[in-house]
């Protein structure tokens, strides 16, 4: 298989991918504005949470949220991205797609540039409204090189377990299998308060869930005090390449199905 | 009557039978409940906080978010039956349109009294009760049901509006925002945000949360439950009033 022939195909369905996005407003609006939702409603509405005693972050409760939505906008990114994925193997697309590309690895390639096109718009708009609201970064430019590397590698993640899910199952019904992990990944994590101020199961959750160790570390970003970055660092590079090879798996799923 | 029994009857059966429709209206509530009780507890060390625990405070965002789910399901099988031509054989009868509107929004409400027994269960079972007492569990069905009316005349007046489901979808994260601008995580008086704050004030969804939330937490608070019934029956008039209006115009056009 000619390195040509990968590129111009992930071209292709990258393209294809992103003008949808961007001109399907039911693709694009749900994308943007429910991390929208999320930032301003715990920013706004949650604020009086940072002045409770044990809260100990310096840079404020608006950019301890932003923490947070940042790594679940880039996250859903790649989780919409897949449910692309579905969609088009329901309409048949991406069977023809299948047999007409000839670099299956180039398909793929071309969903995660999408998904990272569709992350880095969200991100955009989100950190452009967060900076207008009072987001506070005392990281270098060192840290926020660190905060967005670890954005888009979860999104990079979510986008291949996604696919890996969307191509086994090929039907949007997969939709709350490629969705509900995620979901649960992120949200028993400490979203709200830091680690230290959970209570209940949820504390006992956010101490395996290795999404804590890379909030943590997003959240060290923006505070410009930098914690936990090795340990973050690998645990998403590991989940990349855990989901590398159940995409991989996907691909073959597909093939012997098309 | 008989034409009212009838489409209701279809609408029941047609919501209840699709799982895909019951199960995450009552999962994804229940679950946020679940994360978010346990994550905000520590807010309620905040002076000023009205409970202990913030399971009693957060139960009645389920409620809410419950009826959200019905006003997207309402829309998405309203304009599945635009879709697929039924609304214009169903202009070819007799049919009277509000006999239309209402056939169509029972199922909602069926799914709605299933979606608050649940909660009402759910918070009997791993809270401290509902402070108001057996009466008060009449009266927050009552409240939950007006508020799955109301969001559910707002799902079929878009749906009858632009007559397809895809646009019925697009319009479901609006509903989310007004949920979440309003005093949804903390009271009112605990918003520290002043723009926040007045949004809040001026969100009806914050007095449909407010009523089930005196009903759980404190009791009876007239000025509350009032509050809450004025904003739901008054959103569920004026979406029933519209989506009529739409469908005036729809069968009109056919």
């Amino acid at each position: 298989m000619s390195r040509g022939s990968f590129v111009s195909v992930a071209r292709a369905v990258a393209w294809r991918n992103v003008h949808n996005w961007f001109t399907n407003p039911a693709l694009i609006l749900p994308s943007i504005l429910f991390p929208m939702f999320f930032f301003t409603a715990f920013a706004g509405g949650l604020s009086r949470v940072a002045s409770v005693p044990g809260f100990d972050y310096g840079a404020g409760y608006t950019t301890f949220v932003y923490g947070f939505v940042l790594l679940q906008a880039s996250t859903f990114g790649g989780i919409f991205t897949a449910f692309s994925v579905a969609r088009d193997f329901e309409s048949g697309f991406a069977r023809r797609l299948m047999l007409g590309a000839p670099s299956r690895g180039g398909i793929v390639a071309g969903y995660w540039l999408s998904a990272l096109v569709r992350a880095a718009t969200t991100v955009t708009v989100i950190t452009t409204v967060a900076l207008a609201v009072g987001l506070e970064v005392h990281g270098d430019g060192l840290d926020v090189v660190g905060l967005y590397m670890l954005a888009f590698l979860m999104n990079t993640f979510a986008m291949l377990f996604g696919t890996g899910v969307a191509m086994r199952l090929r039907t949007m019904q997969a939709g709350p299998a490629i969705q509900m992990p995620a979901f649960l990944l992120l949200f028993l994590a400490p979203v709200w308060v830091p680690y230290a101020l959970l209570t209940g199961w949820v504390k006992a959750a956010a101490s395996v869930n290795p999404v804590t160790l890379v909030l943590e570390a997003g959240r060290g970003f923006l505070a410009g005090e930098p914690e936990k970055v090795l340990p973050a660092f690998a645990v998403v590079s590991l989940l990349v390449a855990v989901s590398v090879l159940w995409a991989r798996g996907g691909v073959r799923s597909a093939e012997r199905a098309a | 009557m008989s034409q009212v029994a009838l489409l209701a009857r279809r609408s029941v059966v047609r919501t209840l039978r699709q799982p895909a429709m019951v199960v995450p209206s009552l999962i994804f509530p229940l679950m946020l409940l679940s994360i978010n009780s346990s994550g905000l507890d520590t807010a309620t060390r905040l002076p000023g906080f009205p409970s202990d625990s913030y399971f009693q405070f957060a139960l009645a965002i389920p409620f809410v978010q419950g009826a959200l789910f019905s006003a997207n399901s309402a829309g998405t099988n309203i304009a599945s039956d635009i879709e697929s031509g039924f609304l214009n054989r169903l202009s070819l009868t007799p049919l009277r349109r509000l006999s239309l509107m209402l056939g169509q929004l029972t199922g909602i409400l069926a799914l709605g009294l299933i979606q608050a027994i649940t909660f009402v269960v759910v918070g009997l079972a791993f809270g401290d009760g509902i402070a108001a007492g057996p009466a008060g569990v009449v009266v927050l069905l009552l409240l939950s049901l007006t508020i799955s009316l109301a969001f559910g005349a707002i799902g079929a007046f878009v749906a009858l509006r632009s007559g397809n489901g895809e646009a019925v979808q697009g319009v479901f994260p609006l509903f989310f925002a007004a949920l979440f601008l309003s005093s949804m995580a903390l009271p009112r008086n605990l918003i520290e945000s002043d723009w926040f704050r007045t949004v809040a004030t001026w969100n009806p969804v914050s007095y449909m949360l407010e009523g089930i939330r005196s009903l759980v937490i404190e009791g009876w608070d007239g000025e509350a439950l009032a509050l809450g019934f004025a904003c739901a029956g008054g959103v569920a008039v004026i979406a029933m009033a519209a989506a009529a209006s739409a469908l005036r115009t729809r069968m009109v056009r056919t």
